[in-house]
């Protein structure tokens, strides 16, 4: 019994020490980027995290606007309220799939690399040479891709919404028939500003801030060995997967459950 | 006068004790080598100089300055005067050889494109590695590899040059070019060189002073020539290369007989 409960405390003890050195790390690093006009370094980044993303988060996009047109379609159909279909998709994408799913793509496409990539370069050696030239490598490599994350996932998010929401269109309009002036019109309509489109873009903010800070503190922390860099890159995806769908769950209790 | 010194260094990693109150002045201009048998902390010893690791206690000063009290940002600026030439080179993978040079340069000071391509191309023609400039870090071979981490590591025109096994891994002929740019840098720039090897014949013959450290402690300095003819036999151990000695061959172990009858496992 003591003996679980020492193993609770150590954990425990050992999960704030990380969360205290992850937080020291973020803040030293959000602060390092606008100073040495080094832009070129978040561009680079920035197309390594964000336009090499492109081709999953579209495609996915697609294929998940077209499959939920397709549910919807099939069973509105029955009421004859097939033409709701794009009011429907637009809320499902704004409020709850297009932030949490361009998210855990993230994690998988973009957080593991940045991972991967930041844990080579400790093992490496090439942070400790950055450090003892007097240049702080999380300036230097942590705050652009830190950065570069922050920026990439709202829009990645974006993306995702206007290509599911096509997708879909296509699905439901051109191939199954729905009155093309109502899909867009009921969807125009019923869709709110703050409601939907803030509120799911501020779920995405949150996501972006989260899964690059996991991404880049596994790599910084990992063990530098072979099989160090394998756990690390592991752990980005899975702790940011979790993350995501836990955060997105008391997110949407914080800004959608209040019933009265 | 002395550029380090470091007095009474405690240092131990999880429950392996590594430095046991280790006192040492490293002199101005000469290159002085910290030898001894792998896994005593050579390496160590030069990211606790560097301000990578804190010791858990005594000081370690750089030219006057205690080392373990600095800030970060005193610590980054410190480490400008220092260049360190890391055992796997540690070049920049997603640069050329010409921008692994260029990069200390570009960072730390303000001085023209055309000025900084002059004196990365004059750092790499110190170590005769002009010519591949504009090869990848992964085109190179491991002794180019050394050359240009080198050159990178002289870029600012540090006052202070370490080493970490310069040696190992090297052909006879890299050797060969390796001992010499040592020796021909730190006359030629005025640098501290603190090397940490265990290639004693390599060592002998550029070294000013040697330090050799076992148990967490110096336990003999002086010239090559002193060491050689040191009255303790753990040093002549390690100078003549003998397999076992005061310096143990095994590992810390039970019983052999008492382990292979089956022991504790």
């Amino acid at each position: 019994m003591i003996r679980y409960l020492r193993l609770l405390g150590q954990s425990a003890l050992g999960f704030l020490e990380s969360l205290g050195r992850a937080s020291m790390m973020w803040g030293l690093a959000i602060w390092g980027l606008p100073k040495r006009g080094d832009f070129s370094i978040l561009v680079k980044q920035i197309y390594h995290i964000g336009v090499l993303s492109l081709v999953i988060i579209g495609l996915s996009a697609f294929s998940i606007g077209a499959v939920i047109a397709l549910q919807f379609y099939t069973q509105l159909f029955r009421f004859g309220a097939q033409d709701t279909v794009g009011l429907g998709l637009a809320l499902v994408l704004l409020r709850e799939l297009g932030p949490v799913v361009t998210a855990l793509l993230f994690a998988g496409r973009a957080g593991s690399a940045i991972t991967a990539e930041i844990s080579l370069m400790k093992t490496t050696d090439q942070l400790a040479a950055m450090e003892m030239m007097g240049i702080d490598p999380l300036q230097r490599v942590v705050a652009p891709r830190l950065w570069a994350g922050l920026l990439c996932l709202p829009m990645l998010t974006a993306v995702f919404n206007v290509v599911a929401i096509w997708g879909g269109s296509i699905v439901a309009v051109d191939w199954l028939g729905a009155d093309r002036e109502s899909y867009w019109a009921l969807m125009k309509d019923g869709v709110l500003l703050w409601d939907d489109l803030v509120l799911g873009m501020t779920k995405s903010v949150v996501f972006a801030i989260v899964v690059t800070w996991i991404a880049v503190f596994q790599g910084y922390n990992s063990e530098p060995t072979a099989e160090g860099i394998g756990l690390a890159t592991t752990r980005t995806v899975v702790v940011s997967s979790v993350a995501v769908l836990a955060l997105d769950f008391l997110m949407t209790l914080v800004m959608y459950g209040d019933f009265q | 006068m002395d550029l380090i010194e470091i007095d009474n260094l405690f240092f131990r990693r999880g429950e392996r004790v590594i430095f046991d109150g280790l006192s040492m002045r490293i002199p101005k201009g000469r290159i002085t080598a910290i030898m001894g048998p792998s896994g005593t902390g050579k390496t160590t010893l030069l990211r606790i100089i560097g301000g990578q690791l804190k010791p858990d206690s005594g000081s370690v000063k750089v030219d006057g300055v205690d080392v373990c009290s600095l800030s970060r940002k005193g610590l980054f600026e410190l480490r400008r005067r220092m260049g360190m030439l890391f055992q796997s080179s540690a070049l920049f993978t997603d640069l050329s050889v010409f921008e692994n040079v260029a990069f200390p340069l570009r960072l730390h000071t303000d001085i023209d494109d055309d000025v900084i391509r002059d004196l990365s191309l004059m750092k790499l023609n110190a170590v005769g590695l002009r010519g591949a400039r504009d090869l990848m870090p992964s085109q190179l071979s491991g002794g180019m590899a050394r050359r240009v981490a080198l050159a990178r590591a002289i870029a600012l025109d540090p006052d202070l040059l370490m080493y970490d096994e310069p040696f190992t891994g090297q052909d006879p002929i890299a050797m060969g070019v390796v001992l010499s740019l040592i020796k021909s840098l730190n006359d030629a720039l005025g640098t501290t060189s603190v090397l940490v090897s265990h290639d004693i014949h390599e060592t002998i013959s550029i070294a000013d002073q040697i330090f050799v450290i076992s148990d967490g402690q110096v336990i003999g300095s002086g010239t090559p020539a002193e060491l050689q003819q040191h009255n303790s036999e753990r040093i002549r151990q390690f100078m003549n290369g003998l397999p076992d000695g005061p310096v143990p061959f095994h590992y810390p172990a039970d019983d052999l007989r008492f382990d292979l009858l089956g022991g504790d496992a």
